[in-house]
């Protein structure tokens, strides 16, 4: 009995030995453990032996059985595992096949500059605020400082549709209206579309975008408004863009300024960019004429506040190194793919 | 404007800075330099020489040699300059030397050019005689050069000099933009006076002494003015006895770098003053003007006039006129008249010196179409109180430069004299508007450099005439600010109440959709918002349709851009057309754009003006495809209704079996579909196109952000397929209306798997199939839950005449 359960024992962890495939060692299992197999039927032939030596045949019958199982279980880990390598050698790619990318669409540069924009103000605490492109004259200019037969109404060339309708030419109409519809405090800019009748060339097009801002508080300063756009200037250009403020006049502000920010391609040294002065003019300001603040319902005595305004392409054209304002107009996806 | 720095110094003689210190200081406070240009640019080592002798060259028929003095030694230079001979002093470069340019005088190299000494034909040369040209200026600057050849410096001029300096080019031309409230700035004097403050300096002034005979002018002349609210001021002044010649070089050499080019002595004087107090005059030839009378008056209507450059001008009833005993002689502030022109014959003259409304004259000159020098300074409104002493420093000029006699006396109608304005000073409110603590002694010292006194009793400043731009505290703030300097104001952000930073919600809903489109592989265009009214006729639109009711702009660029457009579609196509043009393939393009529609024409209030969001695309792709990205976008704002989509729409410009229009919740939001090959052939797109339009302002209403939660299913889902026959006539979306109203609450969902037109269905017929799910949330669906609602639906093909596919 004993000599039949070493031979089976040897013989079937020979075979185990033996086996290349997973299929192979369940052909084992049911030889040797199944139902009508080997082991099973010396556990059969149980009943010829000698009821005092049964636990000690059931032992060893026991035994050889937990042997060919842990030999099973050992052989089938270890050839699963190679079929896995194999299996991982198989489906070696080349990693430096194209990729298969989703087809999406692009912002428009003016879009993207007018986000960057927006969340610097927005995070400031300013609401943004839309008005009409087709706008009165009394908002575009009158109330504006700027009355009939004023010189800086040429300097604008404005579209009219009547005498007292126009295509707004700048953004500024919005303040105006935010004046007359809201109380102070006032934190807004208002982005949209303006029109000035200039030919089309690679800086000038007749419809373009500003951003107009504005803040009325009480015991709003010129400092405030620098320190204001200053701030924008580095978020937007650069923590290192310095600013320089330089006296200038719009009719609606007083005192007013013009802004250059350093040029942010030469760190201000002088390039081609910045012809060579190291700074580049970004945008208009002042503090809010208080003659506009009492014309919009505001008390000047009680109120003061700054507002300015920035040309979108403008900022388009010099953050990403576009050289002609015509492509901004011409949807060549070309181009709008590179934003 | 453009200015010598030599002129300045003229009146601020202690200023000494360098060319770039002078644009940055100026520029800070407020007088901007746009740049500079040094007229001794590439420039170097060129004296003035005499020729000792000339011979012929040997060997050159062009060609001689001279012997020329430079002072320390005599030198050989070969020239082939046809001008010159023995005696004359030129400009002579040394050998290593530098010029600006060629004597052709084309565009200077930017580097100059390098002189150096060689042989000419075998014969030595050790310098170069200069034209004018060579020397980086031209024949506008410096009349007196011949038009081919070397420039023959004046003969009292010392041998060995610096012939630059002689020439005056040792100087800076300054450009500036000035800015169009600082009149006073249109002017040498203004500048300088800017000058002297911005540097602390001393301004000096021309100081004019008085001129004129012992005559009378009255005796001579008759002068009225009509229209007084028109020409404010009327001065004039005569000369006699003219004699006419060139105006000293020094004179030449102000005007040339203003830019002006130099005539003779009694223009340059006109243009001289004009340049130096910023006031245009007139000169009359005093034998041309009949009864010896001038009248200031209006034109009447469909008079013309020729101006002195030939021109036949239109007048009407606004155009104010000069006019003597018998006509009109010129047009006021603007230019002068053909019939009263001086020539080179005059002998005695008027000088006209006046003060025209600047609002008149810029819209007559806008009229005339006849803008000049004279009418850009009178544009901007000048101060009355300079035209007198304009005239008087004319008059001193002409005695000084010897160009005639100046009659005694001056003729001048000024009836309401402008006076000197007055502002409280504040200086708290000054600087609490600026954010400063600047004493109120040095804000004072800063106004009494421009001419800002102050009265101490009244605590007024008194604001000088030419300063018409001063009238609050705000504006002296700003005289104090550019003074104290921009850059040392400090830097603070707002304090005060807090406020909320944030989009609006339509600014949100059109983030989403740009989102959406841009998730789809659409990019964002920009077209303008106006366009030619041709574009309708390109898009099919018929003759009397209501949507070509545009706004009309009344003075266009052209016609491609006169109406507002009340279509989004020309701007979507004209962008795919460039596209498919230049062969750029699968193009996909969205704009987030107004329209414009009027209530009424002509316009009376302002014009609806309604956010489209269009989208177009040709390539890859379908109507569905299209429809897809729209129920995208409605899915993306919280529409998550069934939009119902109407084929029968009737839009010219689409495909009339491809189009839909899209209604929500019953209310018409926009409208897809394939462009009408037509409009493809107009825009000439050569492959099929399609095309979305939203009209946000109809979607916005639908739209929300809110979102809810409404639990995962735990109950299992019971499938069931309905494959059938349906008449091809009946559009699916009606099959899937009746599954919607009859599937009552335990309908999940539908989603149609097959669609056969062909050889095994019945002609006039189609085979659909959908697979439709059930579930309830709270149970497992028994048998007869769902066998119940299969038969509604059963019953609701039957009533459409659908029947089951056996």
């Amino acid at each position: 009995m004993k000599e039949q359960l070493e031979k089976i024992k040897s013989e079937a962890l020979a075979r185990i030995d033996a086996s290349d495939a997973l299929e192979k060692l369940n052909d084992i299992r049911v030889a040797y453990l199944g139902k009508k197999g080997e082991l099973t039927s010396v556990l059969k032939s149980m009943k010829d032996v000698a009821p005092e030596d049964r636990p000690k045949v059931g032992q060893m019958v026991n035994d050889v059985r937990a042997q060919i199982e842990a030999k099973l279980e050992e052989t089938k880990q270890a050839l699963a595992k190679r079929a896995r390598e194999e299996q991982m050698k198989r489906e070696v790619i080349d990693v430096t096949l194209p990729a298969k990318k989703a087809v999406t669409g692009h912002s428009h540069p003016n879009t993207i500059a007018l986000k960057e924009v927006e969340r610097i103000f927005v995070g400031m605490g300013y609401e943004v605020v839309e008005g009409p492109e087709v706008e009165y004259d009394v908002y575009n200019f009158e109330k504006l400082n700027i009355p009939k037969g004023h010189p800086a109404r040429d300097e604008q060339d404005t579209f009219y549709i009547s005498d007292t309708i126009l295509l707004r030419s700048q953004t500024s109409p919005v303040q105006v209206r935010t004046m007359e519809t809201r109380k102070p405090p006032i934190r807004m800019i208002a982005p949209g579309r303006v029109f000035r009748s200039d030919e089309v060339d690679a800086t000038h097009s007749p419809s373009f975008h500003q951003i107009e801002g504005l803040v009325i508080d009480k015991n709003i300063t010129l400092a405030d408004l620098k320190g204001t756009l200053a701030e924008f200037a580095r978020e937007l250009f650069g923590e290192d863009t310095k600013v320089k403020f330089r006296p200038h006049h719009f009719p609606f502000t007083e005192p007013s300024a013009e802004v250059d920010v350093s040029c942010f391609k030469c760190g201000g040294k002088g390039c081609r960019f910045c012809k060579g002065s190291g700074w580049i003019e970004i945008l208009g300001c002042g503090m809010v004429h208080p003659h506009v603040l009492e014309m919009c319902g505001i008390d000047p005595e009680e109120y003061s506040g700054f507002a300015f305004g920035v040309g979108l392409e403008r900022i388009a054209l010099l953050k990403y190194e576009i050289d002609d304002m015509r492509l901004l107009y011409e949807n060549d996806i070309r181009f709008l793919k590179q934003f | 404007m453009n200015t010598a720095l030599s002129w300045i110094k003229a009146y601020v003689p202690d200023l000494d800075v360098t060319a770039q210190e002078y644009t940055d200081a100026m520029t800070l406070t407020g007088t901007k330099v746009e740049g500079f240009e040094c007229l001794d640019k590439n420039l170097e080592k060129i004296v003035v020489g005499q020729i000792v002798s000339i011979e012929r060259h040997p060997d050159a028929d062009k060609l001689i040699v001279c012997q020329v003095d430079i002072g320390k030694e005599t030198i050989q230079i070969v020239t082939g300059a046809p001008n010159v001979k023995a005696g004359d002093k030129i400009p002579v470069v040394l050998d290593g030397g530098k010029v600006a340019g060629g004597h052709d005088g084309g565009p200077l190299p930017e580097d100059g050019i390098r002189i150096k000494k060689g042989k000419l034909r075998g014969i030595d040369s050790n310098g170069m005689m200069c034209s004018i040209e060579e020397l980086g200026s031209d024949r506008n600057m410096y009349p007196d050069a011949p038009e081919l050849g070397i420039y023959i410096l004046p003969e009292d001029t010392p041998v060995g000099a610096d012939a630059i300096e002689v020439l005056g080019l040792h100087d800076v031309v300054f450009e500036y933009e000035i800015t169009s409230n600082r009149v006073d700035c249109y002017s040498v004097l203004g500048i300088a006076r800017e000058a002297a403050a911005t540097f602390n300096k001393t301004f000096h002034p021309p100081v004019i002494e008085p001129s004129g005979n012992d005559e009378d002018i009255n005796d001579y002349l008759k002068i009225s003015v009509e229209d007084t609210s028109l020409c404010k001021r009327y001065c004039a002044r005569m000369v006699k006895n003219i004699r006419l010649a060139p105006s000293p070089q020094w004179m030449q050499r102000r005007l040339a770098a203003s830019g002006i080019r130099p005539i003779n002595n009694i223009v340059d004087i006109t243009n001289y003053i004009m340049e130096e107090y910023g006031q245009p005059m007139h000169a009359f030839d005093y034998d041309l003007l009949a009864g010896h009378e001038i009248i200031v008056k209006c034109a009447k209507d469909g008079d013309t006039f020729q101006t002195l450059d030939g021109q036949l001008r239109k007048l009407d009833h606004t155009v104010l006129m000069i006019n003597d005993g018998e006509k009109e002689v010129g047009v006021a502030g603007i230019m002068g008249g053909e019939n009263s022109k001086i020539t080179d014959d005059v002998k005695t003259m008027v000088f006209e010196c006046a003060t025209f409304d600047g609002t008149n004259i810029r819209l007559s000159a806008k009229k005339l179409g006849l803008r000049t020098d004279a009418s850009g300074k009178y544009e901007k409104g000048l101060d009355p109180n300079i035209a007198e002493e304009a005239v008087n420093r004319a008059c001193q000029l002409v005695e000084e430069l010897g160009a005639g006699e100046v009659v005694g006396g001056m003729i001048d109608i000024y009836p309401v004299k402008a006076e000197e304005s007055r502002v409280k000073f504040e200086p708290q409110k000054i600087n609490r508007l600026l954010g400063t603590e600047i004493a109120p002694e040095t804000m004072l010292e800063y106004f009494k450099r421009i001419d800002l006194s102050y009265d101490e009793t009244a605590s007024e400043v008194v604001v000088p005439t030419w300063r018409q731009d001063i009238h609050c505290m705000a504006d002296l703030a700003e005289e104090a600010a550019r003074f104290y300097g921009y850059d040392k104001i400090g830097t603070t952000l707002p304090t005060g109440e807090a406020t909320t930073g944030k989009l609006s919600y339509k600014l949100r809903i059109e983030e989403a959709a740009r989102e959406v489109a841009e998730y789809c592989g659409f990019s964002q265009g920009m077209t303008y918002s106006f366009e030619s009214p041709k574009v309708y006729d390109r898009l099919n639109i018929p003759g009397e349709d209501a949507i070509r009711d545009a706004i009309v702009i009344s003075n266009p660029l052209g016609e491609d851009f006169s109406i507002m457009r009340t279509l989004p579609l020309n701007g979507i196509l004209t962008s795919l057309a460039t596209n498919y043009n230049r062969r750029n393939k699968n193009v996909r393009l969205y704009e987030m754009a107004n329209v414009y529609l009027p209530e009424s024409l002509p316009l009376t209030k302002l014009p609806d003006e309604r956010l489209q969001f269009t989208l177009g695309f040709y390539g890859d792709g379908d109507f569905y495809t299209m429809k897809g990205v729209v129920e995208e976008f409605l899915d993306k704002v919280g529409m998550y209704k069934r939009p119902h989509y109407a084929a029968e729409v009737k839009k010219p410009f689409l495909h009339p079996g491809r189009q839909a229009e899209i209604a929500y919740e019953g209310r018409c939001i926009g409208y897809l579909g394939e462009v009408h090959p037509d409009v493809l052939d107009n825009y000439k797109i050569g492959e099929k196109a399609y095309v979305a339009v939203l009209d946000m302002p109809s979607v916005i209403p639908f739209t929300s952000f809110d979102r809810k939660y409404t639990g995962i299913a735990k109950y299992p889902a019971v499938t069931r397929d309905l494959s059938m026959v349906v008449p091809k006539e009946i559009p699916v979306g009606e099959i899937e209306e009746m599954i919607e109203q009859r599937g009552g609450k335990i309908l999940e969902g539908y989603e149609l798997f097959d669609l056969y037109e062909g050889s095994q269905i019945l002609a006039g017929f189609k085979s659909v199939a959908y697979s439709i799910t059930f579930r309830a949330q709270d149970h497992t669906l028994e048998e007869k839950e769902v066998t119940g609602v299969m038969n509604k639906l059963l019953n609701g093909l039957k009533g459409m005449g659908i029947e089951l596919r056996a």
